[in-house]
């Protein structure tokens, strides 16, 4: 129930702030199409370059023509969309190992492609979610493109819905919120479903630094 | 006298740099004399690249054995003073609308003879195996070298200036790529960033864009070479896990032509660097 409370606090704030207006689309089809045609010609197919990369899902298609201000209507369908699409581990357990999900909060480079620099196909991959959002209060090496997360499992407790809108939150943010800017870590592949459960514990855990 | 000074201005930098990590004021305190040290042109290793790009610059070279003397930066033939500093522009001779670097491709391929291929097969330096700049980077470094100074001030007249520019800005907002970014993710807003690293917001503040745009080609300490527009365009696509943006590419030049315009005035401050 309270989950329903969170997202339902979510479209408020965006009517609020007036996100969530409808607006008319800033790509007409004229303009997708030449966009879409020099993004075409300007990634060349060759070694290492994964052209699929490039493919844009209807969501976020949705998302560029309206510059992220998708209409109420187009915002409901992503949500509705997007949660469709949420996966769980296949144990079923969201609260995964904080210690590791802090190590997958932390780790980021890799799965970077291309022939000048790219990453070791294997080398394994965190959400260097550290990018974005503060979280231990010892590393001050945080981004502030996200909001803040330190003390996230100590504001808001730990019960099962928390536990249940963290893992979805960060496996599909858009489940949530219709263009958000955060990668759609689950749902693009970057994260397995047992990673984002560690990292779900890592913020959510009474035990991880997060908390203390 | 200009030894003297170039050594202490790499003390004080590499004093800077041994600094272990800090926070708070103390840590924007430290920062701004970076930056400060920084400015000592005596002291950047990127004047060194661009003196071995004008020797390139003027060397007969490729099958039809000509320099780049002849080469129009828009100017007219071998007019260097102040044509960086109004790129990208349309060339009626490529059809093209042309940044620094697209430009150089097309003389090194008409005037020199050099293929396509030949001359992006390998466009910039690797400093993870400590190698050189190359030579198109270092003859970038020149051209621009020679706008030192002069203000950032591409033209807009021609149709396909206007369309690079439409074009560049509906790229910066476009998101794709596994993590969904667009330019607009990390440079849209005033005060953010990534990581401990400052991030400028190229969408509105012209001030940011102009702080930018007017050092680069620049030095970059941490990869201990000179680095140009086209290896940021390529670096911040490689960080956005999309596969190679091409050397001179159609986005890459309306890319280039997006942010010289959000620019436009600031005097150039070149060679730059930066951390």
């Amino acid at each position: 129930m309270k989950l329903k409370n969170i997202s339902l606090l979510a479209t408020l704030a965006l009517t609020a702030t007036g996100l969530g207006a409808a607006d008319k689309p800033v790509l007409d089809a004229k303009m997708k199409a030449a966009v879409d045609k020099m993004i075409a010609v300007s990634f060349p197919a060759g070694e290492n370059q994964d052209l699929s990369r490039l493919k844009q899902d209807e969501t976020i298609q949705t998302c560029n023509i309206y510059r992220d201000n998708v209409p109420e209507k187009l915002a409901a369908e992503i949500t509705a969309r997007e949660t469709k699409s949420i996966k769980y581990p296949a144990d079923g357990k969201l609260m995964g190992d904080w210690k590791k999900g802090q190590k997958y909060y932390t780790m980021g480079f890799a799965y970077r492609i291309g022939t000048v620099e790219p990453d070791d196909p294997k080398k394994d991959r965190g959400g260097n979610c550290y990018a974005c959002h503060a979280a231990e209060p010892k590393e001050v090496a945080y981004g502030t493109i996200g909001p803040g997360l330190t003390g996230y499992g100590k504001l808001r407790g730990a019960g099962d819905d928390i536990v249940k809108y963290t893992y979805e939150k960060i496996y599909n943010s858009q489940a949530f919120t219709a263009c958000s800017q955060m990668p759609r870590l689950g749902h693009n592949g970057i994260l397995t479903p047992e990673k984002i459960a560690d990292i779900t514990a890592f913020l959510v855990s009474p035990e991880s630094p997060v908390n203390k | 006298m200009k030894h003297l000074k170039t050594g202490r201005a790499t003390l004080a930098l590499a004093a800077l740099l041994a600094l272990p990590g800090v926070g708070g004021a103390q840590e924007m305190v430290n920062a701004e004399a970076y930056r400060a040290a920084l400015q000592d042109k005596f002291a950047n290793p990127g004047t060194m690249v661009g003196d071995r790009g004008e020797t390139l610059f003027k060397t007969p070279r490729g099958p039809k054995n000509a320099s780049l003397e002849k080469c129009d930066f828009g100017l007219g033939a071998g007019k260097l003073a102040g044509a960086y500093a109004q790129l990208p522009r349309y060339f009626k001779d490529s059809g093209k609308v042309e940044d620094l670097e697209s430009r150089l491709v097309t003389c090194m391929i008409k005037l020199q003879g050099f293929s396509h291929d030949e001359v992006t097969r390998k466009v910039f330096g690797d400093q993870t195996k400590n190698e050189s700049n190359t030579d198109i980077e270092a003859i970038a470094m020149y051209v621009a070298s020679q706008s030192d100074g002069m203000p950032i001030n591409p033209p807009l007249k021609h149709a396909k200036e206007k369309e690079a520019l439409k074009m560049g800005e509906a790229l910066f907002y476009t998101r794709h790529g596994p993590m969904d970014f667009s330019c607009k993710t990390c440079h849209g807003e005033d005060g953010k960033r990534i990581r401990l690293q400052e991030l400028g917001n190229y969408a509105s503040n012209r001030k940011n864009a102009q702080d930018t745009m007017k050092t680069w080609p620049t030095y970059r300490v941490s990869h201990g070479m000179v680095r140009t527009l086209q290896s940021r365009m390529w670096d911040c696509n490689w960080q956005m896990r999309l596969p190679d943006l091409a050397y001179g590419s159609p986005a890459s030049v309306a890319l280039i032509s997006y942010l010289s315009q959000q620019a436009k005035g600031v005097a150039l401050d070149l060679p730059g660097m930066k951390r």
